[in-house]
């Protein structure tokens, strides 16, 4: 349990990276920072204490196994958030073509 | 963006072929050992990167046209739809046609799951690819980098 | 369970160096160790599939995130964050922190997973599927519907990139000092 509280810090963490520093790019940051707390909290719900890892092979039987149905949802997780974040670089840049800072103090000041 | 010195293209054009050889062994293995079609497709993607990176854009640009990747994209995602709508007459969705499954632990077992993975990888590999290609022509007026 | 902990504190170190550093580049690389961090942490967790996207997907983000940020954030401007947003962020996490540890207390301990659904999977993953990974059979045969919603996002993600960055750009205003906070 000590873990899982660990897990949420690191959430909280990434969160004021997103509202509290002013360059673009920091936002970002935390926004992956945040993706990693979230994927890890759902594997993290899903050991077993002495469980492997679950692929069968031909050498054992059915053993325990560790929680197969949380790898597969974060699995998907992670790829999308790899899309997400491309995203958000490509408009980073633009907007750096478009007003020449990543702060967004002055580009909410710029108009036009 | 430019290319880098003579000894990272002399080494670049043997591993470049191990990258990639190595991305298809994960998507065509990935019933059997951990994996996949998503790791395999961005490891397949990583190989070209690794080849524009040390050669330069601009010698990319020539072995590699637009055409062909926009097609290898956009027919993964069809595959993979197909493969999913070819049971639709009876009602299914994404049945596992094959009735004979195959032995176990072998390459050519597990029904349609080979062949998810190959469309998958295919798609997730030219995909990311194009977002890179994208990212690295994308230059200012005036401001090289 | 040590090794849990070890790695944990070294995310959650390397989270705040990479939050609280001045220059762009450099907290770009201390991400790249939290990454890293994390697919060590998929390892100890026993779960391979998770580790090997994590380490690919993390190279990938790293190029792209370093080509955003080349030569574009090397400023000395020493800024500093309005106040009510910083209390703002006290009041939040303490009421964030309380919140999920009276949530966590309901769930089941660290190692002692429920696993009411996934029993069914993995006793019949081998003999209605025939492959010998369960979590890919999971994601393609008996969840395929939710891979095919992947596969729709990763699409529609490469459709926006390619659409915003299209053609060259004009000539760039002149550059300015820009925060590094």
């Amino acid at each position: 349990m000590p873990l899982l509280l660990m897990d949420m810090v690191l959430f909280l963490i990434g969160f004021y990276a997103l509202i509290a520093k002013r360059n673009l790019i920091k936002k970002v940051i935390g926004f992956g920072i945040m993706e990693y707390a979230v994927n890890l909290f759902f594997i993290l719900i899903g050991y077993k204490e002495g469980g492997e890892a679950p692929i069968l092979s031909k050498i054992q039987g059915l053993g325990i196994y560790v929680d197969p149905l949380p790898q597969a949802l974060i699995l998907t997780s992670i790829v999308i958030g790899l899309g997400v974040t491309a995203l958000m670089v490509a408009l980073c840049i633009r907007i750096y073509q478009r007003y020449g800072t990543f702060d967004i103090a002055q580009i909410r000041r710029l108009k036009g | 963006m430019k290319g880098m010195s003579l000894i990272v293209k002399r080494v670049t054009r043997y591993t470049v072929g191990l990258i990639l050889l190595f991305g298809i062994y994960i998507v065509a293995h990935g019933h059997l050992t951990p994996g996949g079609g998503f790791a395999g497709g961005i490891i397949i993607a990583l190989s070209f990167i690794h080849m524009v990176l040390a050669f330069g854009k601009d010698e990319a640009k020539k072995n590699m046209p637009n055409k062909l990747i926009s097609i290898g994209e956009s027919a993964g995602a069809l595959l993979f739809l197909a493969i999913g709508l070819v049971g639709i007459a009876g009602g299914f969705f994404f049945l596992n046609f094959f009735v004979n499954k195959g032995e176990p632990f072998h390459l050519l077992s597990a029904g349609t799951i080979p062949l998810c993975n190959i469309a998958i990888g295919l798609k997730v590999g030219t995909g990311l690819f194009a977002i890179f290609m994208a990212l690295s022509l994308f230059r200012l007026a005036g401001k090289e980098d | 369970m040590l090794e849990f902990y070890v790695v944990m504190v070294f995310m959650i170190l390397g989270a705040l160096v990479a939050v609280e550093l001045r220059g762009l580049l450099s907290s770009v690389i201390t991400v790249g160790a939290v990454g890293l961090g994390l697919c060590v942490m998929f390892l100890l967790l026993r779960a391979p599939d998770l580790a090997i996207t994590q380490l690919v997907v993390e190279i990938l983000m790293l190029i792209v995130l370093i080509r955003a940020t080349v030569g574009r954030g090397v400023s000395r401007i020493h800024c500093y964050s309005s106040f009510w947003i910083i209390l703002s962020f006290a009041l939040f996490s303490v009421v964030f922190l309380a919140a999920s540890y009276m949530a966590i207390k309901e769930l089941p301990n660290f190692g002692q997973a429920l696993m009411s659904v996934s029993d069914f999977y993995i006793k019949n993953a081998l003999t209605k599927t025939g492959a010998a990974n369960i979590v890919a059979s999971v994601i393609l045969d008996f969840r395929a519907y939710d891979t095919l919603g992947e596969a729709t996002v990763l699409f529609v993600s490469v459709m926006g990139v390619l659409a915003l960055l299209r053609k060259k750009g004009r000539k760039a205003i002149d550059e300015r000092d820009e925060p590094d906070c």
